[in-house]
Parts: structure tokens; C-alpha cells; sequence
């Protein structure tokens, strides 16, 4: 267990050793302060049915700004050990592949949930100034951000997978970006398509993620997206865990 | 310490190394030299666990690298060539950090850290980040995190390389210090560095062990096969054939300074010729400045071995 938190600790150090934790840091504060503004001054022309809070989650800047960091948090995880050649005292260290694996994942997940961390100054921020919630009740923020932990963990396990696969960051970063808007567009699918079949409409509906953040952020917990996405985060580290081991068998 | 058998690693059916076999026993100080390419540091990986074999088997501390690579690697100091380091790390950070990896326990990581430091003349640095290090510095890093858990065993791959003369000297004389305590196989290019620090030597070269004795055993079996050299002025006879068809010798290069001419004689193992070349001179009334038996170095050894077709000079 010490040689996990070991690792863990490296890795989440080595995102504010690096510019690129600030630079997405950034990136993010900005585009989710753009969305808040928006949204709320959106709301001051005229009558809506949705809170702030909903709204904050669901817009068009949201999305945008959430495909594109995943790449950006787990392009490195594997890729840059593999290029450094850093990967050898690491494995020859007696530590358990596994624990290699996880620790990258957890430390990217811990990246990815310090972003989010600001979020939570603007509802407080707008409780203080406006004197009224933005959202209905507590299981709105609950639900929202627990979708935020699921998605982050499904698509962050995609971005350790396509790193392990590659030692140059940028190709792991363009493979998982291609791969998690690809299933980011499959849930957008149902609305282009108003002729396909309902059963075929429902099927891609289990996969939107729009639709899961949608139900969520009303603070409608449903149990299937959490299945969906631990699962699929699951397989998707047990691939990770099986490509790092492949480099012991192949050649 | 470490046991090898029959270990072969093929890379996409080429061989890297074919059956290798041999053994370090507890404090030796081994050398480990090939030409490049000849599978040193592939067999290093493998005993670092790094990467399994094709076949064959291989044991640290009574540990299989493969079957209980967990042990065995806690029982190992490893060295990686070019030795990969974080650069965005402070050097202190970093041998927390790979004590703490190594199992070093809580309490005693400062004291190990410290120690190292100091072993390796880190002092002056500990604060810098490892980027920004020289050659020297960054090698004394990855000496310094194999020696943190204090291992039985270091396997150091080609420890000095990039390194200046004094620097050279200064991990040298570490190494020789090292192996009081530690059981050590490093791999060099710099031949006198392993006639100065190893107890033992072993030769390969594309992948088979050529040879595996002391050093001086080595030059023993090739000091006779050394050669002679004569510097003499030798007027107008044409010194080179007569020398040649003095018996034992085998071919003899001619290089001319001014009046004198200067031969170098290769001669058969086991033959001193040195004699029958004074008679010959005594004879032709040639002027003798320099006769000498050429002492055959590990070099000698080295190229002989694994170069077996060029002449040996």
C-alpha cells in the first residue's frame, strides 16, 4: 500500500511540475467562468425552466471544454516514461504492475477533480450575492458532480489505455480525444437520426452521455450510468493493465 | 548471488543472447564486457527483471528474476544505461521518492537519503533539479538511488560512460569501494577501469560467452601470444625478411624514424624469440636501441576474442 501512495503522490506532483497543469487549469477556470457568466446572464433575458445549476452543466462551453481535457491530463501517463526510458528504474524497483497502473489512473483522477474545485466557489458565489440556490436541492449538486466523477473515470481510463499504447504523447493524445468524442457523438447520434428505429434511438440513449448528465444534474441518481461507467472504467484498466504487461511478452 | 542458465533472448526470432551460463558468487566484483551490441545490457534487463528471457533461467539471491521478480528485485541495485531519470524532479525528491518505492522503512529514509548523498557527492546539488544536472552528476544520481535500499547485489550498466577522466577515477574508486560490502557486475567499455576494480571478467560477443576468468588469468593465456618490438639500423639488408624466418614468429610490420627502422614482431604463444633476434643482430652488426616484449593487455584480450580475424597489433 505505501509503494501505491508512493507512486500516487509522484504522479500528482508531476502535473504541477510540468506547465501543462496550469495551462489546462487555465484553460478550464476560463471556459467554466464563460459558461457560468453566460448562462446566468442568459437566464436574467428571460423565463427558463432549468436552474443555474442545470444549465452550468448541460451547455454547449461545458462539453467543449470537457472532451478536450482528458487527452490533454493522461497523454503523458504512459507515453512520456516510455520516451524518457524512465520506465526502466520504475519497473525494476520492486513495485507490481498493477500498482504502476492504478496509481497513474488515481493520479490523473485526482488531477482531473482539483479542476473542478473552483466550480464549487461560483454556486457559493452566487448564493452570497443573489441570495437564492442554484440549484433545487442538494441532490441536484450531489448528482451533477457524482456524473462528473463517472464520466471523468470512464474517460480517463480511455486516456491511460491510449497512452500505454504509445510512447509519443501527442499520438496517445489524438487517439483518445478521436476516441472519446467518437462515443461523445454516438449519444448525438439519436437526435440527428429522427428516422431510426426507437429501439435502435434508446439503445444510443443509454449511451449519451448528455442524457445520463441531463437526468443527473436534476438530481435524478440512476443506478444504470453508474453501472455503465465503473464497469467500463474497470474493463477499460484491465486493458491498460494488460497492455503494460504485453511489453514483457512481445518481440 | 546470481546464478545463470542456459538464458537465451531472441528479438523477433534474431538472437540477442544464446545460452549463457554463469555464476557471481557473494562480493565479487564482476566485469562484464562485449563489443556493442553483443548482448550486455539485454542480459543486465533481464537479471533486472526489465524483461523476461526467451528461455533458460536466471536467479538473484535465490530468487527466479521471473517466477519471484519481486524479491529478486528487492534484492538488486539496478543502474540502467544512459540512466533515465525524471528532470522535472529535485535530487533529493527523487531518492525520497525511490525510497520509498524501494521499501526503504519511514523512519530511516532520511538517514539512507543522507547517506547516499554523501557516498556519491550529492551534497553540493540537492536541491537542483535533476534536469538541469551534468553527465557526471545525473550518473552519480542513478548510483546513488541503486545504493538506497542497500542491496545485496548493484548491476551497474556502463557506470562510466560520458564521464571525464577524473570523474572516471572518482566512480571507480566508489566501485572499489562498493565491493567491499556489495556483490557488483557492471559493464564497461574502459578496459583498464575492470584490470583495476574486477575480480573476475567476463567476455562476450554476439550474444555467447567467450571468455570467463580473472584478469590475470586472461593475460596469462595471451601474454605469450603478445609480440616483440625491435628498433634497430639494420643498413642495407632487409630486416624484415630475415626477422620473419626466425622460427615462432609470425608476421612482422616494418615503420622507419629517420635512419632507424622499427619492427614489430607477432609471435606464436609460449615462444620468447627475443634471443635468436639478439644473435640475429649480433650477426648482421645491426645497432640495437629497443628490444622489448610487448605486454598484452586486457585490450589484447578484448579484441582477440571478439575480433578474431584482424591482426592483432
Amino acid at each position: 500500500m505505501r509503494k501505491f501512495y508512493t507512486l500516487l503522490i509522484r504522479e500528482v506532483r508531476s502535473y504541477f511540475y510540468s506547465p501543462i497543469a496550469y495551462v489546462v487549469l487555465i484553460f478550464f477556470l476560463i471556459i467554466s467562468g464563460i459558461d457560468f457568466y453566460f448562462q446566468i446572464s442568459f437566464m436574467n433575458q428571460r423565463q427558463v425552466q432549468y436552474t443555474v445549476q442545470e444549465a452550468f452543466f448541460n451547455s454547449v462551453f461545458f462539453w467543449f471544454a470537457f472532451v478536450l481535457i482528458f487527452p490533454l491530463i493522461t497523454m503523458r501517463l504512459f507515453a512520456e516514461e516510455f520516451k524518457l526510458g524512465t520506465i526502466e528504474p520504475l519497473m525494476t524497483a520492486p513495485v507490481r504492475d498493477w500498482q504502476v497502473v492504478l496509481s497513474k489512473f488515481f493520479g490523473a483522477l485526482l488531477f482531473y477533480l482539483v479542476l473542478w474545485i473552483p466550480t464549487l466557489l461560483y454556486f457559493a458565489i452566487f448564493l452570497q450575492v443573489t441570495h437564492q440556490p442554484a440549484a433545487h436541492s442538494a441532490g441536484a449538486y450531489f448528482g451533477s458532480y457524482l456524473m462528473l466523477l463517472l464520466l471523468g473515470m470512464f474517460y480517463l481510463s480511455i486516456g491511460c489505455l491510449t497512452s500505454v499504447l504509445t510512447k509519443n504523447q501527442i499520438i496517445a493524445a489524438i487517439i483518445s480525444f478521436c476516441a472519446i468524442t467518437l462515443l461523445f457523438f454516438l449519444g448525438l447520434v439519436q437526435f440527428v437520426l429522427l428516422d431510426v428505429s426507437s429501439a435502435a434511438r434508446d439503445l444510443l440513449g443509454y449511451f449519451s452521455a448528455i442524457e445520463h448528465m441531463g437526468t443527473f444534474s436534476r438530481g435524478v441518481i440512476d443506478t444504470r450510468p453508474i453501472v455503465l461507467y465503473v464497469s467500463m472504467t474497470v474493463v477499460m484498466l484491465a486493458l491498460t493493465y494488460q497492455a503494460f504487461q504485453s511489453r514483457k511478452w512481445r518481440l | 548471488m546470481i546464478k545463470v542458465e542456459n538464458l537465451t533472448k531472441r528479438y523477433a526470432g534474431q538472437p540477442a543472447i544464446q545460452d549463457l551460463n554463469f555464476e557471481v558468487s557473494q562480493g565479487e566484483i564482476m566485469g562484464f564486457l562485449g563489443p556493442n551490441g553483443a548482448g550486455k545490457t539485454t542480459t543486465m534487463r533481464i537479471l533486472a527483471s526489465f524483461m523476461p528471457a526467451t528461455s533458460g533461467r536466471a536467479t538473484i539471491a535465490g530468487f527466479d528474476v521471473f517466477e519471484q521478480s519481486l524479491q529478486a528485485r528487492a534484492h538488486l541495485g539496478y543502474m540502467p544505461e544512459n540512466v533515465p531519470l525524471y528532470n522535472d524532479m529535485r535530487v533529493t525528491e527523487y531518492l525520497d521518492y525511490r525510497a520509498g518505492l524501494k521499501g526503504v522503512p519511514h523512519r530511516r529514509v532520511t538517514e539512507r537519503v543522507g547517506d547516499v548523498k554523501e557516498l556519491c557527492g550529492l551534497k553540493e546539488v540537492e536541491r537542483k533539479l535533476i534536469g538541469a544536472l551534468s553527465k557526471g552528476y545525473r550518473q552519480r544520481v542513478g548510483l546513488a538511488d541503486a545504493l538506497l535500499h542497500e542491496p545485496d547485489l548493484l548491476i551497474l550498466d556502463e557506470p562510466t560512460i560520458g564521464l571525464d577522466p577524473n570523474q572516471i577515477r572518482l566512480v571507480r574508486e566508489l566501485i572499489k569501494n562498493l565491493g567491499k560490502q556489495h556483490t557488483i557486475l557492471l559493464s564497461t567499455h574502459i578496459l583498464p577501469e575492470v584490470e583495476m576494480t574486477c575480480s573476475r571478467v567476463i567476455i562476450i560477443h554476439k550474444g555467447r560467452i567467450e571468455a570467463c576468468d580473472t584478469p590475470e588469468n586472461l593475460l596469462g593465456k595471451i601474454r605469450q601470444a603478445g609480440g616483440v618490438i625491435l628498433e634497430a639500423k639494420v643498413g642495407p639488408d632487409n630486416g624484415a625478411e630475415e626477422l620473419g624466418k626466425i622460427s615462432g614468429v609470425r608476421d612482422v610490420i616494418v615503420d622507419t624514424d629517420g635512419d632507424w627502422k622499427i619492427f614489430s614482431l607477432r609471435v606464436e604463444s609460449g615462444v620468447d624469440v627475443r634471443e635468436e633476434i639478439f644473435r640475429l643482430a649480433i650477426d648482421r652488426r645491426w645497432t640495437v636501441r629497443e628490444l622489448t616484449q610487448r605486454r598484452a593487455t586486457l585490450e589484447d584480450v578484448f579484441v582477440e576474442l571478439t575480433h578474431p580475424d584482424e591482426v592483432v597489433r
